[in-house]
């Protein structure tokens, strides 16, 4: 059965229920109270963690790592939850997490960080990541880290990898229409990035989270001071939508009139 | 003097589709306000049908690179072919159809000739000679126009945001490219596609049918009715061709492992860690999201609502009209005006 070294990329993004504002900063466009908003992993990398650890438990040997880049105060709040929901190692870069910073320099923070995992051999190597981010949300970073690293077999808006009995790679990637493609690939290093998968949020497990605190908050103290910005990018703009519609309200007609009304909208061309 | 390109991949034997017509239409327009001329790179098993159909789109030149092995999408195949294209053509600004093979290899291309992408890609214009672009950050929650200094650069332009390119076919002529392929380790097996008449997503249906997971919740008569849900649900699909999407909670019941209308997976769900399906014309059901999760609607054009909550966040301020009724009872008569109509 073959042992991976599974590494997975995300950082952390604003809860999604928060109201967000754009506002101009020094370097930029940023997010009003950008440091105050709560903070969760972003949803796709947090789906491709918990199909990493999926993958490691059922292919003993398995070790999963998180490469997280995001400003240090945020991981550490993160990473309390997350934590207790499987087990990785995490390696922390302190820098912005920012939907406008530019993909091509998260992409070369995260590739040098794990060129730099002791002992990562890339015959063993699963480079797993979200397809999108919910903050840049460009599908980008991933691609450009497998082409830091020399990976050329790289599938995108993944839900599901199987093993063959020679240790194959059996990866359904979305595509149009609902469907999905199935592709082979022979072996390891691959880069996948998830969409979301077919496992359902872990439960927290306390000894999990006890047995990774042991890691994190060295890890977190270590994190390297990472600079990333969007050099060569000027924002002539951003701004919240003007989406506001005025709806009619209709209380007082019967499930017949609407229906009627309804299947002569839809006839309407 | 930017030189652009416009870069698709082929299906063999196939014109463009309408999606990549569209994204040719706006790389043409992206010229004409640069005053400069524009290119074509298409790839494929055989690319001549589709460069054919648009030979008369008013491009300097058709590239092509042609083989079986570049046949299917596949990030080792389609890098390839696509870097080779642009080099080819001493591109600065790359166009192509935003869609699973484009989006798939856009950075990594974009990495390897040194230069930078962006992807989803809804607006284009230029100022003093300047070309920008729209896209949104934060899942749709914010809208950004930016330009960039890096060349080339390499677009992923969303569908629905300039009429297709129309025009006569012709028969026309391309230069070939070389593109050798080493160390391709992967290779595409097959497509899963559920079965014609359990396929609910339909990128093409005139309608977007949105369900909510008011449809599993307690009815009137306090029981709570999966069965007739699903009844609903699936024989308006069937009678209207409308395609299913879905709110988060919906499609997270089902993840949670509880049964519930087995049909609907994360596929469907639309928002802000889903789709944003463009529809001209958009239908919600029993929908109860906050307003982040609504951002799913944004490309949908005429809305309409029918949900007993007349504050849902998915009906107030976002659709035209807001039914406030039972969409149990009017999903039903709605079924029946359909059937009565096609005649079943």
């Amino acid at each position: 059965m073959p042992d991976y070294q599974i590494v997975v990329c995300g950082s952390v993004v604003p809860d999604p229920l928060q109201t967000l504002e754009p506002v101009s900063g020094p370097t930029g466009p940023a997010l009003k109270n950008e440091m105050m908003l709560p903070a969760w992993l972003d949803p796709w990398a947090g789906h491709a963690l918990y199909e990493a650890a999926h993958l490691a438990s059922h292919n003993p040997g398995s070790k999963v790592w998180l490469v997280a880049l995001g400003p240090k105060a945020k991981l550490q709040q993160v990473m309390m939850t997350l934590a207790q929901k499987a087990p990785f190692e995490l390696i922390a870069l302190d820098g912005s997490a920012s939907g406008f910073t530019d993909a091509t320099e998260t992409a070369g923070a995260i590739a040098e960080a794990i060129q730099a995992i002791p002992g990562i051999d890339r015959t063993r190597l699963l480079v797993f990541g979200g397809w999108e981010s919910a903050s840049r949300g460009a599908g980008a970073t991933m691609q450009i880290v497998g082409e830091l690293l020399g990976i050329t077999d790289q599938f995108q808006g993944v839900d599901g990898v199987g093993i063959g009995v020679d240790g194959s790679l059996r990866i359904l990637e979305r595509i149009e229409g609902g469907r999905h493609q199935v592709s082979i690939c022979e072996a390891p290093p691959v880069v996948l990035g998830w969409a979301t998968g077919d496992l359902p949020e872990p439960r927290n497990n306390p000894q999990v989270g006890m047995a990774n605190m042991r890691t994190i908050m060295p890890a977190l103290q270590k994190a390297k001071p990472t600079k990333v910005g969007a050099e060569g990018v000027k924002f002539l703009s951003v701004s919240l939508p003007k989406q506001a519609r005025d709806t009619k309200i209709v209380k007082d007609l019967t499930p017949d009139q609407i229906a009627a009304e309804i299947v002569e909208w839809i006839a309407n061309k | 003097m930017e030189t652009i390109l416009f870069l698709s991949p082929t299906e063999a034997g196939l014109p463009l589709l309408i999606n990549a017509l569209e994204a040719l239409a706006t790389a043409k327009q992206l010229a004409n306000s640069l005053g400069t001329s524009f290119s074509i790179g298409l790839w494929g098993a055989d690319p001549k049908t589709a460069a054919n159909g648009i030979a008369s789109c008013g491009a300097e030149k058709i590239f092509v690179v042609t083989g079986e092995e570049f046949a299917h999408p596949l990030y080792a195949t389609d890098s390839a072919a696509a870097a080779a294209l642009c080099r080819a053509a001493g591109a600065t600004i790359v166009m192509g159809p935003a869609g699973s093979r484009w989006n798939r290899i856009l950075a990594g291309v974009a990495h390897r000739l040194g230069g930078r992408a962006d992807s989803h890609v809804t607006g284009l214009s230029v100022s003093e000679g300047t070309p920008a672009i729209a896209r949104w950050y934060y899942r749709q929650r914010m809208e950004g126009i930016l330009s960039r200094a890096q060349r080339p650069w390499l677009l992923a332009v969303e569908s629905g945001i300039a009429p297709a390119w129309q025009g006569a076919p012709g028969t026309a002529a391309v230069e070939a490219v070389p593109c050798i392929l080493s160390g391709v380790r992967s290779k595409v097996s097959g497509i899963e596609s559920p079965e014609a008449d359990q396929q609910t997503i339909r990128p093409d249906a005139e309608l977007l049918f949105v369900t909510g997971a008011g449809w599993t919740k307690k009815q009137p008569d306090g029981q709570v009715k999966i069965t007739e849900a699903e009844t609903r649900i699936l024989d308006f699909l069937r009678l209207s061709r409308a395609s299913l999407g879905s709110t988060k909670s919906l499609v997270d019941l089902h993840g949670d492992g509880q049964a519930i209308l087995p049909f609907l997976t994360h596929m469907n769900q639309v928002g802000q860690t889903g789709s944003t399906p463009r529809h001209p014309k958009g239908l919600a059901t029993c929908c109860h999201g906050e307003e982040p999760h609504t951002v799913g609607w944004r490309f949908i054009g005429e809305r309409r609502a029918i949900s007993l909550d007349p504050n849902c966040g998915w009906a107030r301020g976002k659709a035209d009209v807001l039914y406030v009724a039972d969409a149990f009872a009017v999903m039903e008569k709605v079924n029946g005006l359909l059937a009565q109509k096609a005649g079943v």
